[in-house]
């Protein structure tokens, strides 16, 4: 488990990050590692330079604004998980984080890191995506925003330029009469999500849902939403039969399998979890 | 602890394993962590192909790199004059023997299988190295599926074995059986797929060695569970260096499970480069190699069917198995699925025929050897999962069949049909006790009412038995080990009282340190503190056979018992000596001794320990000194046994298997300690629970190993298990000096049967007669949809 020579970097701001990965076309952010570094130990990478951002102020901390929650890239599963912020605006994002890997990769993995490396076991991408989460970007020519169904482009692989860096995310707070929760199954060798479903739904006036979301990790190349389940969703009560009759529509036409768990059984699964997660979502809202 | 363990109650409490503050604050030394100047380091090229033909090997690039000290090939070590042979330990009658040689020579056979050597100034520089060499692979096609290896046509591991067979082997009677099975009033058959494990010690193998060209001496730290079979097996076949000029060390050593018993390539490459370069050289494999070079365990393909009567006796127990051995036979690889698996074939029952037939194959896959329980787990899944299978068609409860089947409390010695003689056991003793706890007829109760509720409850038995402590040497021998079974210890009383003890067992996580000094402690009544344990030096104790299937404390500890004896013999007259009294009036207690009736009189050990060594006045025709060394052979093997119970609860949206209890009622005889004995059932459970429900080595249709990392590899974690139960019964071993029986193994062979057991149970609404192991949802989840 020993990676190739690398040069590292540690710049002290985004700016200065940015510089450094535009003049290496071969060198990679290097946030909590811990993805990163296994691939390198695997040789599976082999890039020439670290960029590591883990020092850059500007990326850290949560703040609370004009009905968002702005995260910065580097903060730490651990750090969202037990923010009352967080858990009180994005219960969903909250508890997908609070659900990743063991403590230690909750101490070193980073927010940014898990939605720019885009696994798609990863927990936190249907998290972002059905809280219709906005992520803010910063390369050589200035900042962008893009929001995160944009994000994901396909298996491993965002809307992020080699020399972009992902700063923070945005989520909306919630208001009142929306809920949202995340339900995962844990894959029994890796612990990412073999299937993760994230709910938002929202409940007008008299109770019946005005909106939904519900969006899943693991099951195909990308993080998903399943627009038809959050279709039928909209104008019924939310009752329990609501919701088992609205998921089994669910269908996740490119859905992948392994070793553990066929296309065809995530599927299933899917609509187990994805049921679990509105039920808690509807309870919150 | 210290202060309470003085002298003879130390024997079968729960001391707190003193090896563990050095382990557990990282202060332990393990091969890896050793430095010696000037050391190089070693890596290996393996091949990325299951079975291809080599060209050629191109390593100028790789020789030509910075801090590159050499690239060697399988040409290298054949030129060098040694015999670079990597033996097979255990042989079979007709069995197909290939050539194993240190590096592939011109043809692959496993993914993984060693190709060329670099040795480099540093780890990096190693590794980079190896991106540099480059072979000229010509594939051919692998197979992985240990039956589907014997069919005509299927692709060859090796030329002179035919239909890839290595070996064809049976136990028992096979027109008894047959006569059995035409007269049988029912019959359960199973399909049973036991699954490949990787062993995943937590330490990956690893060496460091030191040739010293001037005298001729190699010196090798490495991971391994037997010290002494290592530096045979290095000298005789792999090295050809003199026994004598062989010194071999297990530093601590981080889990073996069997991983580290065996003879690989690579500790001895280790030595070979050394032996060129004439530096120290470094091999530490990493997480990757562990998974494509150590031994695999498990791997058979069964059919199996039991005989019975119309009242569910068991009249005959018919077994017919494919069991892989891999691209290679490894040391002891063909004991494993014949004598440690046919042999245990009648289970606690007594089944008058038995036939069991097993064809060894050769696969494109890595290696299979002996893993935690080697044999036994597999016909412990076999006979148990039978049992079961064998209440369900005919109707008769599962613990009720059992009860009916077992060899009883009074019919020991009881001799098998599949040779091995069980010389004591209580089967109903542990049965009575495990359902009690576990509470049988109310779970029956709420397992009905909860299916009224769509909940599926399921409970599952199995009562085993183990044979472990492989005995005695002559017939060990017989059965063709290429090995003795007995084992060393020496017991050395220094001048003031204090003890060390020499073993030739070789701990690597049990807590030997802390048992054998239990042992001698009571043994000579001296203070626990005041024992020292030493173990897995070649160097320092005499020849040993190591520590694997389940022998440290039945042999092992008898060696170290007799040889404490021995001792006492001798400082009894040593004693009676300085006392002037007749060695018969002495009594020996809490460490002194003293002529009956007069304990105030008393010379202490250590008082007895300090004339011997001063030897100003000895008896007539005692040498000084006060130690003693036992070469202990055992008469039997042991026989520790027992009834573990599984209760699940299955998800029928999901088929999510939670397991909901898990109870174990062992009989390992006397126990030493009763926490550390506790520690190995745990753990054994934790294993076994691993191989029910997630662990699986898989291979594809091109005998490519797909779950080659953790990510796809499912060991299983803390919060997947519950809290386990551990009782006991004691039915002490009739013939060692302890009482003791085996228990590092117990745990993973009792435990897969019982867990798939309950599944089973637990789905039996749905008609589902057996699942194939790991037990995932997804399989639960088809068996109950369709
Ligand atoms: C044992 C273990 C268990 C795990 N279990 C889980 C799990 O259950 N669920 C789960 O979701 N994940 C799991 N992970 C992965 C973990 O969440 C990683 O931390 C995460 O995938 C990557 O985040 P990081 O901060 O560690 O990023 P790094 O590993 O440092 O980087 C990952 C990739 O993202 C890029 N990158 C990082 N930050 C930025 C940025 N701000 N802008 C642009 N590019 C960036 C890097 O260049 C790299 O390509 C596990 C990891 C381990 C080691």
């Amino acid at each position: 488990m020993y990676p190739s020579k690398f040069d590292y970097h540690r710049p002290s701001s985004v700016q200065e990050a940015v510089q450094i990965l535009s003049g290496n076309p071969d060198a990679k952010v290097l946030a909590g590692g811990h993805s990163l570094i296994p691939v390198m130990k695997l040789r599976l990478a082999a890039p020439a330079a670290l960029v590591d951002i883990g020092r850059i102020g500007a990326l850290q901390g949560i703040s609370r604004s004009n009905g968002s929650l702005r995260i910065g890239a580097c903060v730490t599963y651990h750090e969202i998980a037990n923010s009352a912020d967080v858990q009180a605006a994005a219960p969903a994002l909250a508890e997908a984080a609070g659900q990743i890997g063991d403590r230690q990769v909750r101490y070193r993995g980073t927010i940014g890191g898990n939605l720019s490396h885009a696994d798609p076991a990863s927990d936190l991408p249907a998290a972002a995506l059905a809280l219709g989460a906005t992520l803010h970007v910063t390369g050589p020519g200035g900042s962008r925003s893009v929001s995160a169904s944009d994000f994901f482009v396909d298996l491993m692989m965002t809307a992020l330029q080699p020399d972009e860096i992902l700063t923070g995310v945005e989520v909306p707070v919630a208001q009142a009469g929306t809920g949202s929760a995340y339900a995962k199954w844990e894959h029994p060798a890796s612990g990412y999500a073999l299937c993760g479903a994230a709910a938002v739904v929202t409940r007008g006036a008299g109770g019946s849902c005005t909106g939904a979301s519900l969006c899943f990790n693991g099951v195909s190349s990308t993080a998903v939403a399943a627009t038809e389940v959050a279709a039928g969703l909209v104008g019924s009560d939310l009752s329990d039969a609501a919701i088992d009759s609205a998921v089994g529509n669910l269908s996740i036409p490119d859905a992948t399998g392994d070793m553990f768990a066929s296309a065809g059984y995530r599927q299933e699964l899917a609509k187990v979890m994805g049921a679990r997660a509105l039920r808690t979502a509807r309870d919150r809202a | 602890m210290a202060g309470e363990s003085n002298g003879a109650g130390v024997f079968g409490s729960s001391i707190r394993r003193r090896e563990d503050p050095e382990l557990i604050t990282g202060r332990a030394k393990y091969t890896d962590d050793l430095q010696l100047p000037n050391t190089a380091y070693c890596t290996i090229l393996r091949s990325d192909y299951a079975h291809a033909k080599i060209n050629g090997i191109d390593a100028s690039e790789a020789e030509a790199l910075d801090g590159v000290i050499a690239v060697y090939t399988a040409s290298d070590i054949a030129d060098s004059g040694v015999p670079g042979g990597i033996p097979v330990g255990w042989l079979l009658p007709d069995m197909v023997i290939p050539e194993h040689f240190m590096l592939a020579k011109d043809t692959t056979r496993y993914v993984g299988d060693g190709v060329a050597i670099v040795v480099a100034e540093d780890q990096y520089t190693a590794h980079d190295a190896l991106e540099l060499i480059y072979v000229d692979y010509d594939p051919r096609d692998g197979v992985a599926d240990p039956k589907k290896a014997t069919e005509d046509g299927a692709p060859l591991v090796h030329d002179e074995a035919p239909n890839n067979i290595a070996f064809d082997w049976e136990i028992g009677d096979k027109e008894m059986t047959d006569a059995a099975f035409a007269n049988a009033a029912h019959v359960a058959s199973l399909d049973i797929v036991n699954n490949r494990l990787i062993p995943n010690a937590m330490e990956p193998r690893a060496a460091l060695a030191d040739y010293n060209s001037i005298t001729g001496e190699l010196t090798l730290y490495m991971t391994t569970q037997n010290p002494h079979i290592h530096r045979l097996l290095i000298s005789l076949a792999s090295l050809g260096l003199p026994e004598h000029k062989i010194r071999v060390i297990a530093p601590e050593v981080g889990g073996g499970f069997g991983s580290k018993i065996h003879h690989y390539a690579d500790e001895a490459i280790a030595a070979w480069a050394s032996m060129q370069t004439g530096r120290p050289v470094k091999w530490t494999a990493t997480r990757t190699e562990t998974y494509l070079t150590d031994a695999h365990g498990r791997d058979h393909v069964t059919h199996a069917e039991m005989a019975m009567d119309a009242d569910g006796k068991f009249t005959g127990l018919r077994v017919d198995t494919y069991a892989a051995m891999g691209a290679y036979l490894s040391t002891f690889a063909p004991a494993v699925p014949t004598y440690l698996y046919g042999t245990l074939m009648s289970g606690e029952y007594d089944l008058p025929a038995i036939y069991c037939h097993v064809y060894g194959v050769f696969t494109h896959t890595v290696p299979v050897d002996a893993y935690r329980g080697a044999g036994r787990p597999e016909a412990t899944f076999v006979v148990e999962r039978l049992v079961d299978e064998a209440a369900r068609v005919s109707g008769i409860d599962p613990a009720e069949i059992r009860r009916r089947n077992f060899v009883a409390p009074d019919n020991f010695p009881f001799q098998t049909q599949v040779a091995l003689a069980y010389d004591s056991g209580n089967y109903e003793g542990a049965l009575d006790k495990a359902l009690e706890t576990i509470g049988y007829d109310d779970f029956r109760n709420e397992q009905a009412a909860a299916r009224e509720q769509g909940k599926y409850l399921g409970i599952g038995l199995s009562t085993y038995i183990e044979a472990c402590g492989l005995a005695p040497s002559a017939v060990v021998g017989s059965l063709g080990a290429q090995a003795g079974q007995w084992e060393s210890a020496v017991v050395r009383v220094h001048a003031t009282g204090k003890v060390t003890v020499y073993s030739g067992c070789s701990g690597h996580g049990q807590g030997h340190e802390t048992t054998y000094a239990q042992i001698v402690a009571s043994a000579l009544g001296v203070p626990y503190e005041d024992i020292d344990v030493i173990e897995g030096d070649s160097g320092v104790m005499p020849h040993g056979w190591g520590t694997y299937g389940s022998r440290s404390a039945a042999t092992g500890g008898s060696a170290i018992a007799s040889a404490a004896e021995k001792v006492v013999d001798k400082a009894r007259t040593i004693a009676a000596h300085l006392l002037e009294a007749a060695e018969e009036d002495l009594e020996f207690e809490d460490g002194n001794f003293f002529v009956k009736g007069s304990p105030d009189q008393a010379q202490s050990l250590p008082d007895v320990a300090l004339q011997a060594y001063l030897a100003h006045n000895l008896p007539k025709g005692i040498e000084p000194a006060l130690e003693a060394t036992s070469f202990y052979d055992p008469e039997n093997f042991v026989f520790p046994f027992g009834t573990h119970i599984a209760v699940v609860e299955v998800c029928a949206n999901t088929g999510h298997v939670e397991l909901q209890r898990y109870l174990a009622v062992d009989d390992v005889g006397n126990v030493i300690n009763p926490m550390i004995v506790d520690g190995q059932v745990h753990g054994g459970i934790a294993q076994g629970v691993g191989q029910s429900l997630y662990e699986t080595a898989v291979y594809d249709e091109g005998a490519n190993l797909l779950s080659g990392t953790m990510l796809d590899y499912a060991v299983p974690k803390a919060h997947f298990l519950p809290s386990f139960e551990t009782d006991r019964t004691v039915t002490p071993c009739p013939h060692n000096p302890l009482g003791v029986k085996g228990v590092g193994e117990a745990g993973t062979i009792a435990s897969p049967a019982a867990v798939v057991n309950a599944v089973v149970d637990a789905l039996s609404p749905f008609g589902v007669a057996h699942i194939d192991m790991p037990v995932t949802s997804e399989k639960v989840w088809n068996a109950i949809n369709n």
